[in-house]
């Protein structure tokens, strides 16, 4: 990895400690619910997915079976997928890389990455993100664990503001980068977004989407609006999981 | 919770993981088809986004929460760095819980 600038790892490190005080949480709670402590751990080692962990153990201390916790665990990572599809390039060539890669990968990595403008920086962030990640993850699953009923309440701290919070600050650079482009290509552009209709703005519209680099421009913001939008609407009726990758529907926004 | 789920559970999670890259090693994919890949990620994460601030176990979180993540987002807009992005969100969404609302 080289140098890796100091900015990085600040910021990775305030989620890892976001991560580590969510993971002491999971840790009591899987021993409350019965598990042991061995047992925790290599759930959270092996399966290394927050919502996931709290999910499946819910639903068993709910009353349910494992087979629905394990479906519903499973429903909730399926935006890996895509997810991996998105940053293949990122972890490195190498099977090595690709094994270990895919195992740290968390929506925290991904964003991570996507935030980088350059190949370089997007891999360190990725491994920087997701390793970090793992360590934070699983000790403090493990102290938790061990320290059982003596840990708080997590809501208390407003640390599930944070994730949230983090993730959207991670997603503003890909939002706002279209501007900075539309600004740089056309001087013009800024009078045409203030208010001027009609003829000018469509001509740039036809200019861009022939020149093919309209798709970069204007489309991250309004895929994530929908995205978000759909996930929003559908999360009262759909088991979770489901609202955020029927979001995927939102790239249609990207095509007119 | 016991052994044997647990283990479904990663071993479907891990093949969710890999099966991107994997795909990825086979097929040579255009410029143009990883941006598309770039914006499925962008939906993905702004859901994650919006569900994560507003909702829990189906129904709304409260006020203390999304109030946390306005403050974070005013924060990052305003480009602040991260780590104060991260910890104004969580210090509001805590503040309001100390003071009673939900």
């Amino acid at each position: 990895m080289g140098t890796v600038d100091r900015p990085l790892i600040r910021d990775v490190a305030a989620l890892a400690a976001a991560a580590a005080v969510v993971g002491a949480s999971f840790g009591a709670i899987a021993i409350a619910g019965g598990m042991p402590v061995w047992l925790a751990s290599a759930m959270s080692m092996l399966v290394f997915a927050g919502g996931a962990q709290f999910m499946a153990v819910g639903v068993v201390a709910g009353g349910g079976s494992p087979v629905a916790a394990v479906l519903a665990g499973l429903l909730l990572n399926a935006r890996h997928l895509p997810f991996g599809l998105a940053v293949a390039d990122v972890l490195g060539p190498g099977w090595g890389r690709r094994l270990a890669g895919s195992h740290i990968m968390t929506d925290e990595a991904v964003a991570f990455a996507l935030a980088q403008d350059d190949p370089r920086r997007r891999r360190t962030a990725y491994w920087l993100c997701g390793a970090a990640l793992f360590v934070a993850w699983n000790l403090g699953v493990l102290a938790g664990a061990l320290a059982g009923r003596a840990v708080g309440d997590p809501a208390a701290l407003g640390v599930d503001a944070a994730f949230p919070a983090g993730l959207l600050a991670l997603l503003l650079p890909t939002l706002r980068r279209p501007r900075a482009v539309e600004r740089a290509d056309s001087p013009a552009a800024a009078d045409v977004s203030s208010g001027q209709r009609g003829g000018t703005r469509l001509a740039e519209r036809v200019v861009a989407t022939v020149r093919g680099d309209r798709q970069v421009e204007t489309a991250p913001r309004r895929v994530a609006l929908a995205g978000a939008v759909i996930a929003l609407a559908a999360t009262p009726v759909l088991p979770a999981g489901v609202p955020v990758l029927l979001a995927l529907l939102g790239l249609v926004v990207a095509l007119v | 919770m016991t052994l044997v789920p647990i283990l479904v559970l990663a071993v479907g999670t891990y093949a969710f993981r890999l099966a991107g890259p994997l795909l990825r090693k086979r097929i040579e994919v255009p410029d143009s088809v990883q941006r598309w890949l770039s914006l499925a990620a962008v939906a993905l994460l702004a859901a994650l986004v919006a569900t994560a601030a507003l909702t829990s176990a189906g129904g709304f979180s409260g006020w203390a929460r999304p109030a946390g993540v306005l403050v974070g987002a005013l924060a990052a807009w305003r480009r602040a760095p991260f780590v104060v992005v991260v910890v104004a969100a969580a210090v509001t969404t805590a503040l309001l819980r100390l003071a009673g609302v939900p």
